[in-house]
């Protein structure tokens, strides 16, 4: 090869300044490319209006926490859906999945008497089965998700009555699992908490910006990264800071303060999941086959493997949201995941911004969205309105959200964005 | 093959061995005889095309290359061995790429993620990013490709040239050998057309092999060294580019045989076009034609 490059043709590592970061991005949000804008609008709009019209009762922290401890099941539910969703397929199943997989551990730990672990473990091993069976079906036979999980969603219904018995309920009297949903970590705690995911952002987004600056790649202004951190870190703070408060109505009694223990759970799985996806091969080829199935196939991914996995990710972490509604509600019951729980979730991924369209997604989409949820059914109740309104206004956010989806999607074709 | 009219494969390599060299290849789909004794030669250094009218095999020829399905009989050797080619990571394996027409992109993904797509370099389990970005780079130098902005753009921002030549640099990433492009300027414009045959011709003064199909003889006579004539599911003839001219190839895409080229008279007169020949048939009128 005699002709070589000049430098300035192909981008290489220039250090772009705050205003060409802002102006990225600015352009990226007009080429249809939102993100979780909308999300975080949503969710700022609607806290605003909730403590405009219920400045006591909304703002507490006790609600607060609350807030939390409701939306952490939709979260985890959401999550599992993201990678389904990536896809560009559905799972309808996912409420009662978790259902099921909640009945199938409150039966091995009071029926059983088993400890509380061997319960979960059995929960969690249900919740991988179902997924197994409907991604076989989607993946080898190619039966619409759609039409695989409708009936997963039916049939499983049946098997979470058919385990509990007609009108019955599971109470579940272990610590730990209680401890899940309900109870707080010590408040030094919380600051430790916050303290290592702070420090832990820092250090992940300098250490690949210097490898990639070494290597003569673009990277992030260090500006702009002390610019995230900072955010980060105020933002954190003052959730701790808030939760860290006595929320006792009467702290002689019992001392309510802390950060909600669940809040460690999702941490986890956020990290983890978000590393999965965005940083290995495997995450890779997810997003691959949701964009072009055929193209991966031809690049040598094994498409029905992938999907078979995002299914079994998607009703495994399911089970994980069925512990958390019956820690939350301190037993299991026929309706636990039911009624309008999958519906909730899918909402919470798709007004987080990930698609329906499969291919564009992102993990944190999930906790994003289930805040904006959790925030209208909590702000709702909170302003006495029956739960036709609540329905009602949810269906119009989701609604609002897919109208998004399909309006980015569109600006992105006209922008030769996808 | 001794058919006289068939061009010896060293004339038309130019006295190298060819690198891919089928013979007697058949394939059929049901009662179809879609591929019948096909000899196909592919050089070093040099863009062989493939030629043929829609229906010829041309697609089933590559795809059988590609080991998206193996032929039914017939020798396969690549480099001067015999060689079993039965699914697309073997032939990977050899060093045969594959650039289909419909290019295969993920529109989702940037382009370096496309580069690597199903072969991500890893460390410790994790997307070696940095490694991946700074080798597209340098492919894509290699190549002088000059009219990508930037390679963390979304594929899907790219022009149909762009597109394209992110897909043949995908074929050369991987110390690819072979090189098989399916109408690679079917969808371009002029300009576009033009840069794709430059990158194309480049290929080859690298010292791959480079198979192009194409449907436009002005692309074929620009860029390629010999042609190959798929007629009816048979090779008519694999000559220099040089030797002939664009009547003779068009005749020989359209009737099977141009003067002394191309296939015995027995043959052209038993696979009228547009009728499919028997499976059994031709190729006895074959061997009565050598």
């Amino acid at each position: 090869m005699t002709t070589t490059l000049a430098p300035e043709e192909i981008e290489t590592g220039t250090q772009p300044t705050i205003r060409d970061a802002v102006n990225d991005y600015l352009s990226r949000v007009r080429g249809g490319d939102v993100g979780a804008l909308p999300a975080v609008l949503g969710l700022v709009a609607l806290t605003i209006v909730f403590a405009a019209l219920r400045p006591t009762t909304f703002t507490n922290a006790f609600n607060f926490a609350n807030l939390i401890h409701q939306s952490a099941a939709l979260i985890v539910i959401a999550m599992g859906l993201v990678f389904v969703l990536l896809l560009g397929e559905i799972d309808l199943s996912a409420g009662y999945a978790a259902g099921t997989g909640a009945a199938v551990m409150g039966i091995v730990l009071t029926r059983q008497g088993q400890p509380w672990y061997l319960a979960v473990l059995a929960g969690l091993a249900t919740g991988a089965v179902i997924g197994a069976c409907i991604g076989l079906l989607v993946s080898r036979l190619g039966i619409p998700s759609f039409v695989v999980t409708l009936a997963a969603f039916l049939g499983l219904q049946g098997v979470l009555l058919q385990l509990i018995g007609e009108g019955g309920t599971i109470s579940l009297r272990d610590k730990t699992l209680l401890a899940l949903n309900n109870n707080n970590l010590p408040v030094w705690g919380g600051w430790v908490l916050f303290v290592v995911v702070v420090a832990g952002y820092a250090a992940v987004t300098f250490s690949r910006a210097t490898s990639r600056r070494k290597g003569g790649l673009h990277a992030d202004a260090t500006e702009i990264i002390l610019a995230k951190v900072a955010v980060l870190a105020v933002l954190l703070g003052a959730a701790t800071f808030f939760l860290s408060r006595e929320r006792s109505r009467n702290a002689a009694v019992s001392s309510i303060k802390g950060v909600p223990e669940v809040v460690l759970l999702l941490l986890v799985l956020l990290v983890g999941l978000n590393f999965l996806l965005g940083r290995t091969s495997f995450g890779r080829h997810v997003y691959a086959v949701g964009g072009n199935a055929e193209a991966a196939r031809r690049a040598g991914i094994n498409v029905p493997r992938v999907r078979l996995i995002c299914f079994v990710m998607c009703s495994t972490l399911a089970a994980v949201g069925g512990f958390l509604l019956a820690s939350y509600d301190n037993s299991v019951s026929p309706t636990t995941g039911g009624s309008d729980t999958l519906l909730y979730a899918v909402g919470a991924a798709v007004i987080g911004g990930t698609s329906l369209f499969g291919g564009k997604g992102k993990v944190m989409d999930a906790v994003l969205g289930g805040l904006v949820i959790a925030v209208i059914i909590n702000g709702m109740g909170l302003l006495n309105q029956p739960s036709a309104v609540v329905y009602m206004v949810t269906g119009i956010v989701l609604l609002v959200a897919a109208s998004v989806d399909a309006i980015s999607r569109r600006r992105a074709a006209a922008t030769g964005r996808v | 093959m001794t058919s006289p009219s068939t061009v010896t494969d060293t004339a038309a390599g130019g006295g190298m061995p060819p690198l891919l060299s089928l013979r007697g290849v058949n394939k059929s789909f049901g009662a179809v005889h879609v591929l019948q004794e096909v000899d196909f030669d592919a050089f070093p250094g040099q863009v062989t095309a493939l030629v043929g009218d829609n229906g010829a095999g041309k697609s089933t020829l590559i795809k059988g290359i590609a080991g998206i399905y193996g032929f039914d009989s017939g020798s396969y050797s690549f480099d001067g061995h015999d060689v079993t080619v039965t699914s697309p990571k073997q032939a990977n394996a050899l060093g045969i790429e594959v650039v289909y027409q419909d290019l295969a992109l993920c529109d989702n993904l940037d382009i370096v993620h496309n580069l690597f797509l199903g072969r991500e370099i890893t460390k410790h389990g994790r997307l070696d990013e940095a490694t991946m970005e700074r080798r597209a780079k340098e492919t894509l130098a290699g190549l002088s490709v000059r009219t990508v902005k930037s390679i963390r753009q979304q594929v899907a921002s790219l022009s149909g040239g762009q597109r394209q030549t992110v897909a043949i640099a995908r074929s050369v990433l991987w110390n690819s050998k072979v090189v098989i492009l399916d109408e690679p300027t079917a969808a371009l414009g002029v300009a576009q057309t033009e840069q794709v045959l430059k990158l194309v011709r480049r290929l080859a003064d690298n010292g791959l092999a480079v198979v192009l199909i194409s449907h436009n003889l002005n692309d074929v006579f620009e860029v390629a060294d010999s042609i190959s004539v798929l007629y009816l599911g048979r090779m008519a003839a694999q000559v220099r580019a040089g030797e002939v001219n664009r009547n003779q190839v068009v005749e020989l895409i359209t009737g099977g045989r141009s003067g002394d080229l191309g296939l015995g008279p027995a043959d052209a007169l038993a696979t009228s076009p547009g009728q499919r020949p028997d499976p059994t048939g031709p190729l006895g009128a074959n061997v009565e034609a050598s």
